[in-house]
């Protein structure tokens, strides 16, 4: 824009960042937390704690049988069977089923059907556990990151796609912007106000760059190609049923015969599979069971294989015999599964996938970092009528206030929906769209707030209703549950999901609650040089 | 405050719609025409090709942004597109 390369790029990362900034924020921290959305979703549904806290007593084979079992009672005309065994990351048997769409639903209505098209066992016992409290858990949060909410999922990803392409376009720039990038990360230069928060920010994003840049370019490619159709027009024109066949080979959906034909045990399947794989399968999906053409495919994690593609074995479900395999894919497919498995990050184990979350909330605070050096530097440009005791223009007010909503509202958002989640009546009607409303009444509230008050004071407040919310949800979860910490630090491997929740919220408050007394005292330093009344004008951060 | 010629404000403008719709053309334009030359399986050409039109798009915003000015931006990324489409429209006829 302006004259030389690294102005004009500066020029691009401020404004390409700045304008999807608030949505990056949503998008980071509901990615974040998605990273253990099993865990969350478990710590949300207390009713099956204490089954879980059980050692198993039937193996994963008698386990299968047991629920194909049921199925074959509650759901035998179903379109498909979705049964997990319990494995490292979950310690229960879930299983649920689609069954054929009826004429006239609506999208909203299958998939509120298809949540109560499931239950769950105890491996220990095989008997149902407890019914789990109506909740969408970590799904919610996952889903959020991507589909947002209160819109069609499409309209969703398109404003999600273009929220990480500018996202893309802000680190690239960012990155030609810095002439001593290495330096940059090395530098830090506290209580020097923005310089510290341009300090902040390179530290930020320079320490996980590899990450952020990874995240953001392969969170683009899970969707490519709806983002980019053009190729796939070129080569297969309109049929795009073609390319999707051709690029997942191993998605192949087998028609019903219309035909019917009992199903063949599946308790030699998993045994050959687990004589092949050297480990037990862990996801079994039958398509169209009791159907000449049942098709059984055992799926078991990826292990440290970077593809998002779980290796799985097909059967025939009328015979039982072995079809196929995962079919080996050429090099660019493989590619493009591997990143795609990056951002996912299902093959990460207990250490990865903690250092994959601590990344994520340098992304969230390098988008933060990043949205109030905006409001620092440009408050800047009001140095002499803010001395007179004028206002700031109208675009850094704004700027400051959504600031607050994001930065600060956002974790009172997150801690509302686990509240609620503790909090609403467990036998409440539509209770999953309850937990998401409260999410967003409380978001709502705090961006609301933060419009009409965009103050220090305000970003005290946010801050600290949010440490306390957050904090406090350990306590809560003491109340209202029997698996609070007192319990599932001691407690069996499978409790160690519900300690590592209640102990990670209780971190992150504790950090919101250190942001909030830093501020406080900054004011009173302020306060002490300035008369009372110049100090009741500062609008926030600007010295900080 | 210094305050924001009209002038500037309309590059500006120029420059962000050259970007955002002028490049996504472009690399729409770009990316079928490397899927059609990538010497590979019809598969593997459209998922290459995808992979990189991100790359592509990028670049091409950046570009769009550093060069020295609004004109030229939009002079590039039209002679690019048209180029680039009259390509892959000889392309589509040959095949």
């Amino acid at each position: 824009m302006k004259d030389g390369l690294r102005q004009s790029m500066a020029w691009v990362h401020t404004w390409s960042g700045l304008l999807v900034c608030w949505l990056l924020l949503l998008v980071f921290m509901g990615g974040t937390a998605a990273y253990y959305k099993h865990e969350i979703t478990f710590w949300m549904k207390p009713e099956l704690h204490k089954a879980a806290d059980a050692p198993s007593r039937v193996t994963p084979t008698e386990s299968a049988t047991l629920a194909v079992r049921e199925l074959q009672q509650r759901a035998p005309k179903a379109n498909a069977w979705f049964l997990d065994l319990p494995h490292e990351r979950n310690p229960l048997i879930y299983a649920s089923w689609t069954n054929p769409p009826k004429k006239g639903m609506t999208r909203e209505e299958r998939r509120a059907a298809f949540r109560t098209q499931n239950f769950t066992l105890d491996p220990m016992t095989g008997e149902h556990t407890a019914a789990p409290r109506d909740t969408r858990g970590g799904e919610f949060l996952y889903r959020l990151h991507f589909d947002l909410y209160y819109m069609s999922a499409i309209w969703g990803r398109w404003i999600v796609g273009i929220a990480a392409m500018a996202m893309l376009v802000a680190i690239i720039s960012g990155v030609i912007t810095h002439k001593r990038i290495f330096k940059d990360f090395f530098t830090f230069r506290p209580k020097k106000g923005q310089r510290s928060w341009l300090d902040a920010h390179n530290a930020t994003a320079v320490l996980a760059l590899p990450f952020h840049l990874m995240i953001t370019y392969t969170g683009l490619v899970t969707l490519m190609f709806m983002y980019m159709p053009a190729p796939t027009k070129a080569l297969y024109g309109t049929e795009q049923n073609a390319m999707f066949a051709d690029v997942f080979p191993n998605a192949e959906r087998v028609k019903p015969a219309k035909q019917s034909a009992p199903l063949a045990d599946i308790a030699p399947m998993l045994l050959q599979a687990e004589r092949a794989w050297g480990v037990a399968p862990t996801r079994i999906v039958v398509s169209n069971p009791n159907d000449a053409n049942a098709r059984v495919a055992l799926h078991r994690p990826s292990g440290q294989q970077l593809s998002n593609i779980e290796p799985s074995m097909t059967f025939d479900g009328a015979s039982g015999a072995l079809l196929s395999e995962t079919a080996p894919m050429s090099t660019t497919l493989d590619a493009r599964a591997a990143i795609y498995g990056l951002h996912v990050a299902h093959f990460a184990d207990t250490l990865l996938r903690a250092l994959f979350f601590v990344c994520g909330l340098a992304g969230t605070a390098m988008v933060a970092t990043g949205a109030l050096l905006w409001g620092v530097k440009e408050r800047q440009k009001y140095a002499k009528v803010l001395a007179k005791g004028g206002r700031v223009g109208f675009g850094v007010r704004l700027v400051d206030a959504l600031n607050i909503g994001a930065i600060a509202g956002l974790p009172i958002a997150f801690a509302a929906y686990f509240w609620a989640n503790r909090l609403l009546p467990v036998e409440m009607a539509s209770r999953t769209n309850a937990e998401a409303n409260v999410f967003f009444i409380a978001w709502g509230v705090a961006a609301l707030l933060a419009q009409i008050r965009p103050t220090r004071a305000m970003w005290r407040f946010q801050l600290t209703a949010g440490a306390v919310l957050l904090a406090g949800i350990p306590v809560l979860n003491a109340f209202t549950t029997d698996s609070h910490l007192g319990v599932t630090l001691f407690g069996g491997p499978a409790l160690r999901a519900v300690a590592g929740f209640d102990i990670v919220v209780l971190l992150l408050g504790l950090l919101l609650g250190w942001a909030a007394w830093w501020l406080g005292r900054k004011a009173k330093k302020q306060a002490a040089a300035k008369t009372p009344a110049q100090a009741a004008q500062t609008t926030p951060l600007e010295a900080a | 405050m210094t305050t924001l010629t009209w002038r500037y404000r309309g590059g500006v403008a120029a420059r962000a719609v050259a970007a955002i719709a002028g490049g996504y053309v472009l690399t729409a334009i770009a990316s079928a025409l490397i899927a059609i030359a990538l010497p590979l399986p019809r598969a593997d050409a459209v998922t290459l090709a995808t992979l990189l039109s991100f790359v592509v798009y990028t670049c091409v915003i950046l570009w769009v942004f550093a060069t020295s000015s609004a004109l030229r931006a939009w002079i590039g990324v039209v002679g690019a597109s048209s180029v680039l489409g009259a390509l892959l429209w000889i392309a589509g006829r040959a095949s």
